[in-house]
């Protein structure tokens, strides 16, 4: 009989705020240990939280994202804890009342079907700062920089019901977020991190006992350890075993997860509402004036890239997946065939970065660029063949595409009448070949097609080359 | 009179008139606070040299041409209120050795008028107290009768102001500690409603219930500290946007016409007859200015106590997490582990007082409990606050004694925590409203005892309060009366 996973997902976003959730503090990553704080984020006595602002309007903004109840009145409550890069004592977080209630995130799986993913919650807190124990022998170093910086901690419903799905709908709320501009989605950093709680069933039963796998910080490890994890639980319920419910923590270098603490030695965390901070009001003006600057999502996106550029389903997807490759598709797209600059950009530039290791935020090459050079094949200055060369050439070296195309003598040759001497050329050159076409061997048109090409060092336009040559050999 | 008995308005005046310099007065009262602090053990810090350095530079300022109700006037601080490059003891261990590097609001809005900072006082430690014997810097001692405790937690304020060390200070109430060392000490001191004064930067004990407020003399010199103290501050997310006002303007309205509520649950068993008696005689006179005086009910407040019992240690066992022995707390020697440093350093940290509460707000707030005790008190807050509402529907003051006793021997209650919980029967209810009170002298006792009388009022009634008391310290002579000290008494 086969067991059903059912996975839900804890998402960490850290809010691309300029400073921290409650004191003035700069958010900015990798300053010298413990110089963005001040008496508000290292504690000190009588020192007390200011909410800020933009924290709270970047919530709303991805509760308006996925269509969720925004509460009007929410609670910020204290989560108390004893640890030493947890400087009050306690962390401020939201419990009963959270700023983003119930909503939804639709994800595309593999095999174009869509699916409907439930959010439960989304909530605002503040992140902890860093134990560092590399350093000091004996003792930890305490790194409060990150100490107060603003997380929205958004809790999926437990619909996922492979590994597929969950790294999936994370792709989906990555991409969302990037496009509200409310995270800025690095991992390795740990800006955007994700808990996973995954447990088995017979298909239809109850839920099973859950565990909870920690520090989950890429799409791959993700998946890696809910696979780890199913076989993990199937091992032991078909052993006749028992799912203990636990926390654990996915090891990268050894692909698997480890028990961490059980339910019984988790804290007590005596959440209570913090009297330092007045319940959260949003009106609805606020809501709206949100809304009103909302971008355009990646789902609107994907169809109208459908219609505006009549792009397949999967090439619009793969497009919209981020804001600053859609961004970049659509200024190539803007004066050629959409589909070309959808095979430019999602071949050859996607291509290179990969290769490259580059995330498209750094492309070398402007989409400014890419768009002339596809406007260059399209108008018949260039070949396909030579825009590539030039491709290579701005992405890996810069350059302008016309200069490129003029210093290098690159432009297309279209004289007819220059294309006919070459071709005549090769076909005197080559008597016992041109004998065979004309005896039958229709394959050999492609090598006197290469000799002419050769000969024009590319610049012959293919379509003519092959006309005039057909022509030639057939008439001979 | 000497200048120590001068109020606010004479100090201005001799400042003015060029009778006396800040620096003068200033030393005049060092003097005195070195001859008359060993005794009392009101101040914990005194800042000598700075005083006199900011005492020259108020002078200057006058002598340029500034005047100001405040300016060139000594004070000194509840060791509560942070003070950049002065230690902030809170009355512990704990923080015996901290130093902020920044003021708080407070500290800076009257340092901003010119006032002359001379130390800081003695409180309760953490403000958990009623008598400012759980200060880790030992008890201060009631300037009427050194035997007697002052009160607390402001009891280095109230003695500090009553002995004549300085004409005013300020003080935190969060259960009565402005109140109760008031009537104690026979001196005026006000709560202001929550949210008038900023808590940024005055140490935390229960948010929701701290508010700080001044401790004078009489009526018109808190209102004219009042003036200073009360603004909105962006700091305090729980400071209130008018919280600003000219507590000064109405302080002369005549009482024609002012309802009087006299709580009946105020005057139950457990009311000293002395002390019932000379707060009657207070109502009396409030009624023959032509107050209407009438009973009322508030049939919540015998629950008051146990409802603040819950809710402060609560909120105090959160806001005392930040005393880890991690950073600029006192730290145990050679931990063990994290979890040994931790246990160790608050334990040699804090004494017992302090220590119960942070276990029974631990207790109120676990998994289990929170409905049954953190919950239900919240909901019993709202009836307290309702019963108020109710009254105020009614009546513009509410008045009652501010103790149920007068001053009590040092040692009287330490072996009975409960006991010393009702010393604040009649003020808790106050704070878990958020309403203003003050507490004004009106009468001693036969052994020389002062006895307050507690005026309450509706939310942002803080001048009206200030008012009343001042009309009935116009007509009175309570709060001239001076205990007589002599330098090493005791
Ligand atoms: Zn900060």
């Amino acid at each position: 009989m086969d067991w059903e996973v059912v996975i839900g997902l804890e998402v960490h976003a850290q809010l691309n705020t300029a400073t921290k959730i409650f004191c003035g503090c700069p958010t900015a990553f990798g300053a010298e240990p413990n110089s963005h704080t001040c008496p508000v984020c290292l504690a000190m006595p009588g020192a007390l939280p200011v909410l800020n602002a933009a924290a709270v309007d970047k919530a709303i903004a991805l509760g308006l994202a996925i269509g969720a109840e925004l509460n009007r009145h929410s609670i910020f409550a204290r989560k108390n804890y004893f640890y030493p890069d947890l400087p009050k004592g306690y962390q401020i977080s939201q419990y009963e009342l959270p700023v983003v209630g119930k909503g939804t995130l639709t994800v595309q799986l593999a095999d174009g079907v869509e699916k409907v993913v439930g959010v439960t919650r989304a909530h605002l807190e503040e992140d902890a700062g860093k134990s560092l124990h590399e350093a000091f022998i004996g003792q930890s170093g305490i790194d409060l920089n990150r100490a107060g910086t603003p997380l929205l901690e958004i809790v999926s419903e437990p619909d996922m019901r492979s590994p597929a799905e969950a790294v999936a709908y994370l792709k989906k709320l990555h991409a969302l977020v990037r496009y509200l501009d409310i995270c800025d989605g690095n991992m390795q950093e740990g800006s955007f991190r994700c808990d996973a709680n995954v447990s088995l069933r017979r298909p239809g039963a109850a839920y099973g006992t859950r565990a909870e796998i920690k520090n989950l910080n890429s799409f791959r490890f993700l998946e890696k350890a809910i696979e780890y994890e199913i076989v993990r639980q199937r091992d032991i319920l078909e052993s006749g075993g028992q799912i203990v419910q636990e926390t654990r923590l996915y090891d990268a270098n050894r692909d698997e997860t480890r028990s961490m603490r059980s339910k019984e030695e988790a804290n007590d965390y005596r959440y209570f509402p913090d009297p330092d901070l007045l319940p959260l009001v949003l009106d609805e003006s606020r809501i709206e004036r949100i809304r009103d600057i909302l971008p355009e999502l990646p789902d609107a996106k994907r169809t109208r890239f459908m219609n505006q550029y009549a792009l397949t389903a999967y090439d619009a997807g793969v497009l919209t997946a981020g804001r600053v490759l859609a961004d970049y598709y659509e200024q190539v797209a803007a004066d050629v065939d959409g589909k070309l600059a959808a095979n430019w950009v999602m071949g050859d530039l996607l291509g290179a970065l990969n290769k490259a290791g580059i995330e498209i935020d750094d492309c070398p090459a402007s989409a400014e660029k890419l768009r002339l050079l596809v406007q260059r094949i399209a108008d018949q200055t260039i070949s396909g063949k030579i825009a590539k060369e030039i491709f290579e050439e701005i992405f890996y070296r810069g350059g302008e595409v016309d200069a490129i195309i003029d210093g290098r003598g690159l432009r297309q040759i279209t004289d007819v009448a220059a294309i006919a001497a070459m071709g005549d050329a090769i076909v005197t050159a080559n008597p016992q070949q041109a004998a065979d076409f004309r005896a039958g061997k229709d394959k050999l048109l492609g090598f006197f097609v290469g000799q002419v090409m050769k000969a024009s060092q590319g610049k012959a336009n293919p379509d003519q080359v092959n006309a005039i040559l057909l022509e030639r050999l057939q008439k001979g | 009179m000497e200048l120590h008995e001068f109020s606010l308005r004479e100090l201005r005046q001799g400042l003015q008139e060029r009778d006396f310099s800040s620096v003068e007065l200033t030393t005049t009262l060092l003097k005195r606070i070195s001859a008359l602090n060993p005794a009392l053990n009101a101040f914990v810090t005194v800042t000598e040299s700075k005083a006199l350095a900011a005492a020259a530079a108020a002078d200057a300022r006058r002598a340029a041409g500034e005047d100001g109700p405040l300016l060139g006037i000594p004070m000194a601080h509840k060791d509560i209120f942070c003070t950049a490059g002065v230690r902030t003891t809170c009355g512990s261990k704990m923080l015996e050795h901290f130093v902020a590097p920044y003021n708080a609001t407070v500290v800076e809005r009257l340092a901003a008028e010119g006032m002359v900072m001379l130390g800081k006082l003695n409180m309760d430690e953490f403000a958990m107290g009623s008598s400012n014997e759980t200060s880790y810097f030992g008890p201060v001692r009631n300037p009427w009768h050194t035997d007697m405790v002052p009160g607390g937690s402001s009891g280095g304020s109230a003695a500090a102001v009553a002995a004549g060390l300085i004409p005013v200070a300020t003080g935190t109430d969060t259960g009565g500690s402005i109140r109760q060392p008031a009537a104690l000490c026979g001196i005026t001191g006000i709560k202001p409603t929550y949210g008038r004064v900023s808590r940024y930067g005055m140490i935390a004990f229960a948010s929701s219930l701290d508010q700080g407020g001044p401790m004078a003399r009489n009526a018109e010199d808190c209102a004219l500290m009042l003036n200073v103290m009360a603004a909105h501050d962006p700091r305090d997310s729980t400071s209130h946007p008018a919280a600003a006002s000219d507590f000064l303007r109405g302080l002369d309205r005549p009482l024609q016409g002012l309802r009087v509520g006299v709580p009946e649950e105020f005057f139950g068993a457990g009311l000293d007859p002395e002390v019932a008696a000379a707060v009657q005689a207070g109502i009396a006179e409030l009624a023959r200015q032509g107050a209407a005086v009438q009973s009322i009910r508030l049939p919540n407040n015998p629950h008051a106590v146990s409802t603040y019992y819950v809710l402060a240690p609560a909120e105090a066992s959160s806001n005392l997490a930040r005393f880890d022995g991690v950073r600029y707390t006192h730290r145990a020697a050679n931990p063990a582990d994290l979890t040994d440093l931790y246990q160790q350093s608050r334990y040699e940290g804090f004494g017992a007082e302090v220590r119960r509460r942070i276990l029974v707000g631990t207790y109120v707030l676990s998994a289990g409990y929170y409905d049954a005790y953190y919950r239900k008190a919240q909901q019993v807050r709202s009836l307290i606050r309702e019963d108020f509402r109710r009254a105020f529907a009614e009546v513009d003051v509410i008045v009652g004694p501010t103790t149920p006793t007068p001053a009590f021997p040092l040692g009287a209650k330490n072996a009975d925590p409960v006991a010393m919980y009702l010393a604040d029967i009649y003020t808790i209810a106050v704070n878990l409203a958020g309403i203003p009170a003050l507490s004004v002298p009106c009468g001693f006792t036969a052994a020389g005892l002062p006895v307050g009388m507690q005026l309450m009022g509706d939310y942002f009634a803080d001048d009206l309060l200030l008012n009343v008391a001042h009309r009935y310290q116009q007509e009175t002579q309570w709060h001239r009366a001076r205990p007589s000290l002599q330098a090493g008494e005791a």
